[in-house]
C-alpha cells in the first residue's frame, strides 16, 4: 500500500512537472526581424526583399505567413494617422518578490520595444470612430501579464465605459507573469471581471488574437471579446502545444491550435489577414453601434 | 496513513513507538507509563519544531499529500443533505469537479469544488483533479442555478492546474475558464471561497473568484507549479524547491499580498491528521463569514468584488 501510494504519487509529479512546464512557442518563432536587405521567411524559407514585406504588412507574399510585429506597427495599421495618445505609460513593473533575474529581463525589454511593460494602450480614431486601444507587445518578457499589463487594460475598460467608446485590444502573450507570482494570476481576475462593466453599458469590445495568445491572457480578456477575431497561422489556447504533448504522449494533430483549428472548433469568431485588419474592425464596430 | 513524507517520518517512528508501548501496557506492563509519556511530550515537542518551521517545499508536500481530505471529504463533514449535480448540458459530466447542494445549520448552500481521487482507480476517474472545460462549465451552470434560488456559493479549490490535454483544447479550456471568472464576479450571492490543497494557476481560479477567499495553513495557491517555474528558471525540475521558495504561494504569503483574507489552522501534522478538527474549523470560519455577507446586498456584493480585485497588483507610477 505504502509503495504504491508512493509510486502514483511520483507518476503524479512526474505529470506535474510536464503539465506545467512552459508555455512555450517553437524556437523558429522567436526570431526576431532581422535586419539588411534580404529577409528568409520563417514558413516557407523564401527569400524576400525587406521593403516588399514592409510594404505588406510583414506578411510573406508567397506563403501568407504573418511574421510578428511590435506594437507600433499595429497603432500605425489600424489606426487613423496620428489621432494615438497614449495613457497610463507611467506605468511600470516593480519586483516586489525578489525573482530571479527580473529586473534584468525588464530592463533588456524597456531597451527592446520602448515600452515599460508589455502592452501600450490609449485612444484614437478609427475611420474617425472614437475608440480605446490596448496593443501588447511579445518581445516584452513574452508579452507576459503582470501588474502593469492587468491594470492598464483594467483602466482601458474603465476609460471606454465612461467615454461610452469601443474598446480594442491586440493580444500577443505566453499567459501569466511568472516572475510578479500570484499576483500576475489575479491579473485574470481584475481584468476579466472589470469586463463586465463594459457589457453593462453596451460599449462594444473587440479583441484580436496574434501570434501567440495562450494561458492567462487568452484565459481572461483575450477569449471575452464580443467579437474574437485572429490573424492567419497564430498560436492559440490555454496550455501549450509541447505541454500537452508530453502530458498525453501522443502526436498532436497537424495545425492544432492555429487560428484555423480553433476556428474550425467554434472558439473564435472569424480569421482575418493583416491587410484586412483595420477594415474588419470598422465593419464590426458599424454593426454594433448601428453607425 | 499510507504515505508518509520525510519530515513526518520522525513524528510517525515516534507515534507508532508510544502505539507499542501503549500496547505493551496494556498487556500488563505498568512500568512503561513514565516512559509513555516521556515520548509523547517529545513528540509533541518535535511536532512543533517541524511545523513551525516548514520550508514552502513541505508545504508544498504538505497540499499534495495523498492522504490529504478532497472536497468530498469535507462536504460530508460540514453539510447535510447533499445532492451531487452532474454535467455541463453541452459535452460530458467532468468527475473532477463536484457540484451541488446542501445544508449547514438549516440553510441550503450551492457547493463547487474540484475532487481528486483517492485509490487508483479513482484518481485516474478524477483526472488526478484536474478538470476539462465541461468541469469549469458544469460548477458555473450549478452556481447560476443556485444563484436563482438566492443560494450562496462555497468553493472548495484543490487542483494541480487545468488539464492539458487536446480534447480540453479543442472545447474551449482558457474560455471556460474566462467566463467562468468574468460570471463569478458578478454572481449575485455570496461567494466564499476555501483552498483546502493545490491552488494550481488558472484552473484553480475558474471556481476561485469570492468575496472571501480562505486557505487552509499549508495550503498553496500559485501561478504555475514549483516544478514549471524551476524548469523555466534553472531548465530542471529538480530545483522545485528553490522555486517554490521564489513564488511564494503558502498562504503566508498570499495573506501578506492580499490575495486571501483568512488563514486557516490545520490540526497538529496537517489536515490529514484530524479531518474532523479541519472541517469543524472551515465550517466555523464560512459561517463567520457568512453571517456578515448575507447582510449584504447583491449589487454591492458585484461592486465590491470587481473593486476588490481591481485593487490587486503591485506597480509604480513614474
Ligand atoms: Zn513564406
Amino acid at each position: 500500500m505504502v509503495l504504491d501510494a508512493g509510486r502514483i504519487f511520483c507518476y503524479y509529479l512526474f505529470m506535474r512537472w510536464f503539465v506545467r512546464k512552459e508555455k512555450g512557442i517553437k524556437s523558429k518563432e522567436k526570431k526576431p526581424i532581422p535586419d539588411g536587405v534580404w529577409v528568409k521567411c520563417d514558413s516557407c524559407g523564401e527569400i524576400l526583399y525587406r521593403k516588399e514585406l514592409e510594404k505588406n504588412l510583414w506578411v510573406c507574399p508567397r506563403c501568407s505567413y504573418h511574421f510578428r510585429i511590435s506594437h507600433k506597427k499595429y497603432l500605425e495599421m489600424l489606426l487613423d494617422e496620428g489621432t494615438f495618445k497614449e495613457k497610463d505609460g507611467n506605468l511600470a513593473p516593480v519586483d516586489f518578490l525578489k525573482f530571479k533575474d527580473y529586473p534584468k529581463k525588464i530592463e533588456k525589454s524597456m531597451k527592446n520595444t520602448g515600452l515599460k511593460d508589455a502592452i501600450i494602450c490609449g485612444e484614437g480614431k478609427i475611420e474617425g470612430m472614437d475608440v480605446e486601444i490596448c496593443v501588447m507587445d511579445f518581445k516584452f518578457i513574452g508579452g507576459s501579464m503582470g501588474s502593469v499589463v492587468g491594470e492598464k487594460v483594467k483602466r482601458a475598460i474603465y476609460r471606454a465605459k465612461e467615454r461610452k467608446v469601443p474598446l480594442i485590444i491586440v493580444n500577443a502573450s505566453g499567459g501569466a507573469r511568472m516572475q510578479e507570482g500570484i499576483l500576475s494570476l489575479m491579473q485574470m481576475a481584475k481584468t476579466a471581471s472589470a469586463l463586465n462593466l463594459l457589457a453593462e453599458e453596451k460599449v462594444p469590445y473587440i479583441s484580436i488574437l496574434t501570434n501567440p495568445t495562450t494561458a492567462g491572457v487568452m484565459a481572461s480578456y483575450a477569449s471575452l471579446g464580443d467579437a474574437v477575431i485572429a490573424e492567419p497561422g497564430a498560436l492559440l489556447g490555454f496550455a501549450g502545444p509541447r505541454v500537452i504533448q508530453q502530458t498525453i504522449k501522443q502526436e498532436l494533430p497537424p495545425g492544432f491550435q492555429r487560428s484555423e483549428f480553433m476556428l474550425k472548433h467554434g472558439m473564435i469568431d472569424m480569421i482575418v489577414e493583416r491587410k484586412n485588419l483595420k477594415k474588419t474592425v470598422v465593419t464590426l464596430l458599424r454593426h454594433f453601434l448601428n453607425k | 496513513m499510507a504515505f508518509v513524507l520525510d519530515f513526518e517520518k520522525p513524528i510517525v517512528e515516534l507515534e507508532k513507538k508510544i502505539e507499542e508501548l501503549k500496547a505493551a501496557a496494556e498487556a500488563g506492563n505498568i512500568e512503561l507509563e513514565d516512559e509513555i509519556k516521556r515520548l509523547t511530550q517529545k513528540v509533541e515537542k518535535l511536532r512543533k519544531e517541524i511545523y513551525q518551521n516548514l520550508t514552502r517545499w513541505q508545504r508544498v508536500q504538505l497540499a499534495r499529500h495523498p492522504d490529504r481530505p478532497y472536497t468530498l471529504d469535507y462536504i460530508s463533514q460540514i453539510f447535510t443533505d447533499w445532492v451531487e449535480f452532474h454535467g455541463d448540458r453541452l459535452f460530458a459530466d467532468d468527475p473532477a469537479v463536484v457540484a451541488g447542494f446542501a445544508k449547514l445549520d438549516g440553510e441550503t448552500f450551492t457547493i463547487v469544488g474540484h475532487q481528486k481521487g483517492r485509490t487508483t482507480k479513482e484518481k485516474l476517474e478524477r483526472n488526478f483533479g484536474m478538470p476539462h472545460p465541461e468541469g469549469y462549465r458544469k460548477a458555473m451552470r450549478i452556481m447560476k442555478l443556485g444563484a436563482k434560488f438566492g443560494r450562496p456559493v462555497i468553493s472548495f479549490v484543490d487542483t494541480p492546474g487545468a488539464f492539458p490535454g487536446i480534447g480540453a483544447e479543442e472545447r474551449g479550456q482558457a474560455l471556460a475558464i474566462a467566463e467562468n471568472i468574468r460570471d463569478m464576479a458578478v454572481l449575485p450571492v455570496p461567494i466564499i471561497v476555501v483552498v483546502t490543497g493545490e491552488g494550481g494557476s488558472g484552473g484553480a481560479l475558474a471556481i476561485g473568484v469570492g468575496d472571501v477567499v480562505l486557505m487552509l495553513e499549508h495550503a498553496i495557491y500559485s501561478v504555475i507549479s514549483p516544478e514549471g517555474c524551476a524548469s523555466i528558471l534553472w531548465r530542471d525540475a529538480k530545483y522545485a524547491p528553490d522555486a517554490a521558495e521564489a513564488l511564494k504561494l503558502t498562504a503566508p504569503d498570499l495573506l501578506e499580498l492580499g490575495v486571501i483574507d483568512e488563514i486557516i489552522p490545520e490540526p497538529p501534522g496537517g489536515a490529514h491528521r484530524d479531518l474532523k478538527l479541519t472541517a469543524e474549523r472551515i465550517k466555523k470560519a464560512i459561517k463567520k463569514h457568512y453571517s456578515r455577507l448575507k447582510k449584504v446586498s447583491p449589487d454591492k456584493l458585484i461592486r465590491k468584488r470587481i473593486e476588490k480585485y481591481g485593487k490587486m497588483g503591485i506597480y509604480k507610477e513614474e
